[in-house]
């Protein structure tokens, strides 16, 4: 178990590392830094002199280890669009993209594995039928669309919620405010709560379904069925449990997509997130902002498959206890 | 795919290919399913309405000299308030018809989906026969490659490769080359998903002994990967491939809409659609519904054609 | 007989195709009688499993018992609501399947699995239930029960899980027991084992068993009489012994002849030329006359239903008055 966690620890470090390296990259090869950072009217010599105060001027590796080394205590340079630290940008913004990642992943899942489960059990029931075909518009309606069509649903022809924004925010701590706690910021999150989780919640719905069908045809639930096990025990505690085991990967592979994601929700919504600030940055070629934000998010997704590593770790008897019979 | 194709009638009589196909169990299958044909009708029908564009619109809609502001917010089935036209799904700011705008949008979606999904697929096809045939490092090391890109969305690669080329292109190129680099983005964000089946079935093909014996023959590995093996490979990659168009439409008209595809001067359907997202708040929902709505049914008949496709030449669903 | 615990008449199974309707079983009849076991032989399709599937319950969507009745004592239990119905299975009928690697849930313990089993059939506690369970494991000789009663499946050997399969079908004290190839899943050197705790279990509990196999090994070893499949029909039924030793109906006849026995060596194996009928394309008259050497006219136009013979029962012509002819 031991041995497992430090592999898997090494790689999740590996993978950092690579993703560090691109970032890195972005700096060295995407435009020169110095033409970003000093006006027109600059000379070769103020050039130069810049060139050195900042390390550019040192061979590769030894400035590598300095950008992962400001990296790993949170520092990643100026932002080129808005001349001030990318740290102290992020840290601002990410409160209300966390907010609307969780909330939304939080339906996904819930609502994603209880439909799933229910269209499994009822195959032929009309209300399954409907579920399973609407979810396939789900699939293939792209984020931003469902976006604009419930903005123009509820906010526009209805007026029942607001289209943009976050609503009022209270602080809770230095730099986190919150929206959860105000009326009106569920009001405004409502909507790009279901627009962010929709697409997940229709994955992850056919996925708990598939795999429940697989599930419910295995000899085990033959054998539990030919015991005389209620039904009731059958689908909710043999096969359920069976089936969400593989389940627990996928849905944290999402929870990393919803942040990812959430780019284009905030932008459909003005969510004032960390995404809406990326795809500025991409626009204007925020070298700083983008490596960051590359950053964070290769974070997120090891952080979450570290996590999901560990709970199968738990759930999953199979790995937990170590083969000890040999005797037949 | 070869036995799906084949009729059970007398194989020394040859049939026309047309009636290859209506003997097939595919058509069979397919000629079963309204909801199916229904998507490949749509399909179709989008497909060629957007490509006879020039031809079937009634207005050039980008063509500036055309356009008459007077013609401004028309809503759909009309009159306009000043100049009396009707449109049929109404106009723009500028008096452009949507009508028109959809059909050329809906070709440069197309062109694009196209063109990334036919460069995704020979990209991750040839990646995936030289790593499914050579093995070792090579194979190591496109597959971790393949594995740390998939763990992260396409979306997300998209729009990382994309905000590279672009800062690598001089300004003044930015916009004509705009297209291209769109379609390069979407096309290397997609290319796992073929690599990844593709090798697997290049493992297990590479050791039939119709391989084994075109070896012996002294066949070079280019060779026996284009001749021998590809064709056995590309049942699923049809089903990839179709798939992989949804998705690429979908992908394209998103990083247009989120303002880094194509530009406002030959827009596609995400372009339209972001354009006229302005004025939904005003009350011209026609703008921006219309194309949207036109981006839905073509995704999901594109899907709809996909999955059946996966679920019918995968014999063990049947 | 009145001492017949369990009653076929006349079973008829069908799977309804895109076009066709498959018969799989087409008026299969025989009785089983309390704490008798009785082994099913045939080639794979000829309808052993999906017989014992019908007699609990536990068909395949699309198949469907389309007429015939299945007695159990003085209860019809073919037309049982799924609720009567599995109350009776554990509780009275219990079956065991294939293989002992699929059949145990992987992610819970044997104790919780057992547990479950007795407390939905017996009203115990669950601690009475625990030491039952111990008990039952111990019985089917699972060394170190008391400690191994809370593994997973995945800590034991194939021959061991299927131990505690046949622990876990016997939980509820069932009447009779549906054992589908218990063995053929397992290893040459524990299949002998795991037949032998079979019989003994079953002696022990008082239950019957239907013993479905293609191995007439095991048959000659375990059973009291036997029951011969072809193509979703009984070909012939009889005690063990006179079977064995004279087959009557020519299928069983070439049934025995291929099995090697090591008294026997100069013999060479017979084997039955051709092969059982696809379900679709079952012949006029006895399904077996393709491949019969006996064959005569009749046996083209009629299907013989089983007839009564001094040594049992045989679906064949040659047994009757008129003959083949």
């Amino acid at each position: 178990m031991i041995a497992m966690l430090v592999r898997r620890i090494i790689q999740a470090v590996l993978v950092m590392l690579v993703v560090a390296f691109i970032s890195f990259s972005l700096f060295q090869f995407v435009g020169d830094p110095i033409n970003n950072m000093v006006g027109q009217e600059a000379t070769q010599q103020d050039r130069a002199e810049l060139r050195e105060r900042l390390g550019l001027n040192d061979p590769i590796p030894v400035q590598f280890m300095r950008f992962v080394g400001n990296a790993v205590q949170g520092e990643f340079g100026i932002s080129y669009r808005m001349a001030r630290p990318v740290s102290e940008v992020i840290a601002e913004r990410l409160p209300a993209t966390l907010e609307l990642a969780l909330v939304s992943g939080v339906l996904a899942i819930t609502l994603g594995i209880v439909l799933g489960v229910y269209t499994a059990l009822r195959r032929d029931g009309w209300f399954s039928h409907f579920i399973m075909s609407s979810s396939l518009i789900g699939v293939s309606l792209p984020t931003f669309l469902i976006g604009i069509l419930l903005i123009y649903i509820f906010s526009v022809e209805l007026q029942w919620l607001p289209s943009f924004g976050r609503g009022d925010t209270v602080p809770i701590t230095d730099n986190w405010s919150t929206g959860l706690l105000t009326v009106s910021g569920w009001q405004s999150l409502i909507l790009p709560a279901i627009t962010l989780g929709l697409f997940q919640l229709t994955l992850l719905m056919r996925l708990v379904r598939a795999e429940m069908l697989e599930v419910l045809r295995t000899d085990y639930i033959k054998f539990a069925r030919a015991r005389g096990i209620r039904q009731r025990s059958i689908n909710f505690h043999h096969a359920l449990k069976n089936t969400l085991l593989p389940v627990i990967t996928i849905a944290g592979l999402q929870l990393g997509s919803i942040i990812a994601f959430a780019i284009i929700t905030e932008t459909v919504f003005q969510w004032p997130g960390v995404g809406l600030l990326f795809i500025n940055a991409i626009r204007f070629v925020d070298i700083p902002f983008m490596s960051a934000y590359l950053l964070l998010i290769a974070l997120v997704f090891v952080v979450i498959n570290l996590v999901v590593d560990l709970l199968y770790f738990v759930v999953d008897p199979r790995l937990r206890v170590t083969k000890s019979s040999s005797s037949r | 795919m070869t036995k799906t194709t084949t009729s059970s009638q007398d194989p020394y009589q040859v049939e026309p290919w047309w009636q290859r196909i209506l003997n097939s169990d595919l058509f069979y299958d397919f000629s079963r399913r309204p909801v199916v044909v229904l998507s490949a009708v749509m399909t179709l029908l989008i497909i060629s309405a957007s490509m006879l564009a020039p031809w079937i619109a009634p207005h050039t809609p980008f063509d500036p000299a055309s356009l008459n502001l007077m013609d401004g917010f028309t809503p759909p089935m009309e009159p306009n308030a000043f100049t009396g036209n009707v449109y049929w799904l109404g106009t723009d700011s500028q008096g452009r018809d949507i009508f028109s705008a959809i059909l050329y949008g809906a070709r440069v979606s197309l062109l694009v989906g196209f063109a990334a999904v036919g460069f995704a697929a020979i990209l991750g096809i040839t990646l995936g026969l030289i790593a499914g045939y050579k093995g070792g490092w090579i194979d190591t090391v496109i597959m971790r490659i393949a594995d740390v890109q998939l763990s992260f969305p396409a979306i997300l690669i998209a729009l990382l490769i994309f905000g590279i080329t672009k800062s690598l292109i001089p300004r003044e190129l930015q916009e004509q080359a705009a297209v291209y680099v769109l379609i390069l983005s979407i096309g290397l964000s997609d290319w796992v998903q073929y690599a990844r089946t593709v090798r697997s079935s290049t493992l297990a093909e590479k050791n039939k002994e119709y391989v084994q014996a075109a070896r012996l023959f002294g066949v070079t590995w280019p060779r026996i990967l284009l001749r021998h093996i590809l064709p056995n490979v590309m049942g699923p990659v049809l089903v990839i491939g179709t798939i992989g168009l949804a998705l690429a439409i979908i992908l394209e008209s998103t990083l247009s809409f989120l303002g880094v595809g194509v530009p406002a001067t030959q827009p596609s359907l995400g372009t339209l659609i972001r354009v006229g997202n302005e004025y939904l708040f005003s009350g011209e929902w026609w703008i921006t519904i219309f194309p949207g709505l036109t981006l839905l049914v073509l995704a999901l008949s594109v899907n709809l054609l996909g999955d059946w496709l996966r679920d019918a030449l995968n014999p063990r669903l049947r | 007989m009145s001492d017949v615990l369990l009653s076929v008449r006349d079973l008829v199974v069908e799977f309804p195709k895109r076009k066709t309707l498959l018969t799989a079983l087409d008026g299969v009849s025989f009785d089983i009688h309390r704490g008798e076991i009785l082994g099913v032989v045939g080639e794979s399709g000829a309808g052993k499993s999906l017989t014992g599937a019908a007699i609990i319950g536990l068909l395949e969507q699309p198949g469907r018992i389309a007429s015939g009745e299945i007695w159990l004592e003085d209860q019809r239990i073919d037309q049982l609501p799924y609720e009567k119905m599995r109350q009776l299975r554990g509780k009275r009928i219990a079956m065991i399947f294939q293989d002992p690697l699929t059949s145990l849930n992987p992610i819970f313990t044997i104790a919780e699995q057992l547990v479950e089993t007795i407390r939905t059939h017996l009203p115990l506690n669950a601690k009475q239930a625990r030491e039952r369970a111990i008990q039952l494991l111990d019985e089917v000789g699972i060394p170190a029960a008391a400690k191994r009663v809370d593994d997973y499946p995945h800590q034991f050997s194939g021959g061991m899980r299927q131990r505690v399969v046949i622990a876990l079908a016997l939980a509820g004290e069932p009447e009779l027991i549906i054992a589908d190839e218990p063995t053929t899943a397992l290893d040459v050197s524990v299949q002998a084992q795991i037949i032998d705790v079979l019989k003994r279990m079953c002696a022990d509990h008082g239950a019957a068993v239907m013993l479905v196999t293609h191995d007439m090994g095991v048959i000659a070893e375990a059973c009291d009489r036997v029951a011969v499949m072809y193509a979703g029909r009984v070909a012939e039924i009889g005690q063990v012994r006179q079977i064995v030793k004279q087959p009557q109906h020519p299928y069983t006849q070439g049934l025995m002849g291929s099995i090697p026995s090591l008294a026997h060596q100069r013999h060479r194996l017979i084997q039955i030329p051709g092969s059982m009928p696809r379900l679709d394309a079952i012949p006029t008259g006895c399904a077996f006359n393709p491949r019969c050497t006996s064959v005569g006219e009749r046996c083209y136009k009629e299907r013989p239903d089983l007839l009564v013979t001094n040594q049992g029962e045989v679906a064949c012509w040659l047994f009757d008055q008129g003959g083949v002819a």
